[in-house]
Parts: C-alpha cells; structure tokens; sequence
C-alpha cells in the first residue's frame, strides 16, 4: 500500500478520512432541512394559499395582517411563557426525583422505570389523558390558567428524562470530594448545596436548554387537552401553524413558521452561553 | 430516619404521580361506553378491556396504522444513523476550517426548528408529497444533527491507533469505518437509536403536514380515533387505543431498561 509514502502534510488524513462520506448526509440535510428553511424565508412574503394556483410576492403583509389582529404577539407572548414554564417545572420536578432516587435501592430502580413511562408514551396519548382526568373541572377552562396547567403536564411527561441526566450527573460527583466535604464538618444540607449541586451544572445546561428549546416546538401536548382553548390562550405557535395550515392558509402558517424559527435562533444563543458561562464560574 | 422514610416517599410518589393517571386508562379502557362517558378513577363494575380492546383493534385497523409506522421509523432509523456517522466520524477526524463550518451547520438542527409548511411545498415539487420516502427524508433531516452531535462528541474519545492498526493491514476507509469505527460506536448508537425511535414512533405534528390522511400511523390514527371519540364521548376506545399504542414501547423499554438507562446517561452528559 501506499500509505506511508504519503506526500504533503495532512494527506494522510485526506486519504483515511475522505470528505465523500460527508455527501449522503449533507445532500439530506441541505435538501430537507435547509432547502425548506430558505423557503420559509421566501414564502413568508407571498399569498401562497390552498385556493389558487399562482403564488405571487406580496411584501410584509402577512407580517402587518397577523401583527394588526393581535395574533402575532400573542402566539409568541404564550409560546415564550409555556416555554419557560416548562423549563422550570421539568427541571424542578427532575431534580427533586433525582434526589430523592439516588441511591440504587430496589425500591429506586422500580420507581425510576416507572417515571420513566410518561417519557415513552405519545404525547398526544399524554394530552388525552390529562383532559380526561381533568373534564369537569376549572383547570382547562380558566383563560389565565390553564396554560401553566398545560405546562405542568408537559413537564410531567418528559421529568422522567430529566431525572435520569440529573442522575447522571450526582453519579459523576467523585466520592473524595463529598467526603473532604464531611470532614471539614459542613453538614449535610451545606455539602448538598454548596459541594454536591455544582456538579450537576452541566446536567443543568442540558435539562433548561432541551426543555426550553423543546418546549418551543410543542404541539401534541397542548392540541390534545385544550386543542388552544380556552379563547386561544394556550395556542403556541404551532398550534396556529397546524390551524391556519388546515384552513389552507400557507402564507401565514409559513410567516408564523419563520416567526418561530426566528424566536428559536434568538433565544437559543444567549440561553447556551449564559448557562456555558454559569458552568465556568461554578 | 430519612433512610428509612425514603422508600415510603418514593413509593407514594409513584403510586399518586404515575398510578393514578395510568389506572385512569386502565379503568377507563375497561369500561363499557356508558360508564366511560364522564371518565374517573372508579373501577368499572364489569371489565370490559378485552372486548373494547378488540373492537379498536379492528374498527381503527391498528394493524394497517402499526404498518405504517413501522415502514416509517425502521428505514428513517438506520438511514440517519449510519450516514450521520459517516459523516461524524470526518468531522471528529478531520480539523480544518471546512469542517469545523460543515459541523456548525451539521449541528444547527439541534436548536433551529424544521421548516414545517415550506417542507409540503418541496415535497410536491421533488413528487414526494404524502409518500413514505418524502416522510423519511423529513425525518432524516430532522435528526441527522441529532446524531452527527452525539456520534461526533464520542468519536473524539476512540483513539485513533484502533484506525491505524486496520489501516497498516491495508483496509481502506470504507473497511476500517465497517469493521472498526462502527463497532466501536455501539454505545452511542444505542442510545440514539433509542431516542429517534422514540420520537418518530410518537410524532404526530410533522405527520400532519406530511402524510396526513394519505398514510396511517399509530399517533396518526389516535388523533382520528380521539377527535370522533371525543365527540362521540368515547373515552373507553381512547384509552383501549393508547393502551394498544403505548404497549409496545413499554414492554421493550421495560424488558432492556438497565441497558438503555446506562446508554442514556453515558451519552447525554458528557
């Protein structure tokens, strides 16, 4: 072989690891995914809608037709607000059951599969059966309230996830380290707190940023309880996205899709690098 | 004390915070349709779970549904992993400017969400409109950066000298990424495959726009089976219906769960 008569330097590399096996993949991507995304981009700003034929450019007047009527601010306003909601109840709840299971108990192995089912079922199964428990009742009919409702079940399917990275990361705590801790004398509570928890910031990165960027691109959970309702309080972006779709109305499903995208890219960024920057000075 | 009382708490909590909403499916796939009408935790005063499990079973034509999803999520599953690793193992491999970019981009799929209206569009213009190979590809798509992520951040902990041995022997790329690189990515393929089963097997919302009504999938199917259940106030084949859809994975998770918990945790904290 000709291996070792390699000539320039890094040719070795080119030739063990050539670029091709790149192809499939981004051929795919470039197709499916970012193809699409340059077309919401395009399509944002024309009439496209399932009632004619022809697709004409049309300026800004899908973006002043849906900020006019309110819809926009209010779709984006509810999306960031379950958003955040279930960042917090996912973390909170995943947190508090990683504790709680730590130990590698019987007892704890059973009770981490079981809290782990919510996480295999559909999230639509979830939605159904959230709306049965709760028929009849205040909880999916208050206009104020039902979207932090709808954002505890969302939470409550996915914490078992949760749970397992938190625990994940208590198991990546080095012994000495909690034992340096006792010896010094700090108590339990304080080497929890001020020893152990650092630790799991990674875990933390992990658990907001998903959450949050999840939560985001919700759907299921929210059209199988409350389908938007009560009054399109609980109507995330992409419940207005698969509603407008639905009455043929492309052009401002694909405004919304973009509005979205654009809320996604905008709040992404800075979420990652502050909780980056949170995990050096811990 | 706390040792002691921890069990008990860990118990209550699984029986209140899981128990009751899954006794809730239980009780009310059991019951016949008067009984379900206004669904609670009562049990039902004559089980009825076989016969209302049957009747889904045929009148939704959940075989027809688990077909379909089966035809969905086994290829879009082996396409994603094997060239999102492909492409993964370059990446990790290679440093230059080029690929630092192309991982970028790789990657940004992570956070960005899919173009889910202008997709229909492309779809329709490449002739793939509602066909199982433009759904698979939307997939792909979708979860190519899923994978390239995780398979590229484990790449970078094999050493190369693994490569290098089946390298001196004379194997080119193609043999060493077969017989050695792939191997060695067991674990986080498990682990991933775990992940996208999971969420092409559930996903309703990218159906929707894709394929629906032209291809039944099991959370397709659901959604039909609920939004005239709902109406007809007919939780008991709802719940017959998830009972039905969610058992598979369940079973599978409970039967390989230690393997899945350990592929989980090693991969996503790392």
């Amino acid at each position: 072989m000709t291996i070792l008569s390699a000539g320039a330097p890094g040719s070795i590399v080119r030739r063990t690891h050539p670029l091709w096996f790149l192809v499939p993949a981004y051929v795919l991507l470039l197709v499916f995914f970012f193809l699409p995304t340059v077309f919401n981009f395009v399509y944002a700003f024309t009439d496209w809608s399932g009632f004619k034929a022809a697709i004409n450019p049309v300026g800004f007047d899908n973006f002043v037709q849906l900020t006019s009527d309110g819809t926009l601010f209010r779709s984006l306003r509810i999306t960031i607000v379950y958003a955040v909601l279930v960042a917090v109840f996912q973390n909170l709840f995943g947190f508090g059951l990683a504790v709680l299971l730590e130990r590698d108990t019987l007892v704890n192995r059973i009770a981490r599969v079981f809290f782990l089912i919510p996480v295999l079922m559909s999230a639509l199964a979830v939605g159904y059966i959230f709306q049965a428990l709760l028929k009849g009742t205040e909880w999916l009919a208050d206009t104020t309230w039902t979207i932090v409702v709808v954002a505890l079940i969302h939470a409550w399917k996915w914490m078992g996830l949760s749970m397992l990275i938190y625990l994940a990361g208590l198991k990546t705590i080095p012994l000495e380290v909690t034992e340096a801790a006792h010896i010094d004398g700090a108590s339990q509570w304080r080497t929890f707190w001020s020893v152990r928890v650092p630790f799991l910031a990674p875990a933390v990165t992990f658990n907001v940023a998903t959450a949050l960027l999840g939560s985001m691109n919700g759907f299921d959970i929210v059209q199988a309880t409350t389908g938007g309702g009560p009054a399109r309080t609980t109507e995330i972006l992409n419940i207005f996205i698969y509603r407008t779709f639905g009455q043929g109305l492309f052009a401002q499903a694909t405004t919304m899709s973009l509005v979205l995208f654009l809320l996604v890219a905008v709040m992404a960024f800075p979420v990652i690098y502050v909780l980056r920057k949170r995990e050096e000075i811990l | 004390m706390t040792r002691r009382l921890q069990p008990v708490v860990a118990l209550l909590l699984v029986a209140v915070v899981i128990g009751v909403p899954l006794w809730l499916v239980v009780a009310t796939a059991g019951k016949s349709q008067g009984e379900a009408v206004d669904p609670d935790l009562t049990p039902p005063t004559t089980w009825h779970l076989w016969e209302n499990l049957r009747q889904v079973w045929v009148d939704a034509d959940i075989p027809a549904a688990f077909l379909g999803s089966m035809l969905i999520v086994v290829p879009t599953v082996a396409i994603v992993l094997i060239i999102g690793s492909m492409a993964a193992w370059v990446l990790a491999r290679r440093s230059t400017r080029l690929t630092a970019i192309l991982y970028a981009l790789g990657i940004s799929g992570i956070i960005l969400p899919p173009a889910v209206v202008t997709v229909v569009l492309l779809l329709r213009q490449l002739g793939l409109a509602g066909t199982v190979t433009g759904m698979i590809g939307v997939y792909v798509g979708i979860y190519l950066s899923t994978v390239i992520f995780f398979v590229t951040g484990f790449v970078r902990t094999i050493p190369e000298a693994l490569e290098e041995a089946a390298r001196i022997d004379g194997a080119g790329p193609v043999a060493v990424f077969r017989r050695v690189v792939l191997p060695l990515l067991r674990p986080v393929l498990a682990t991933a495959t775990i992940l996208i089963c999971l969420y092409v097997w559930n996903d309703v919302f990218y159906a929707f726009f894709v394929i629906g009504g032209r291809i039944d999938t099991l959370p397709l199917n659901l959604f039909q089976v609920a939004s005239a259940g709902l109406y007809l106030n007919n939780w008991h084949l709802i719940f017959a219906y998830v009972i039905l859809m969610s058992l598979p994975l369940v079973v599978t998770f409970a039967l390989a769960q230690r393997k899945i918990i350990a592929g989980i945790t090693s991969g996503a904290v790392k």
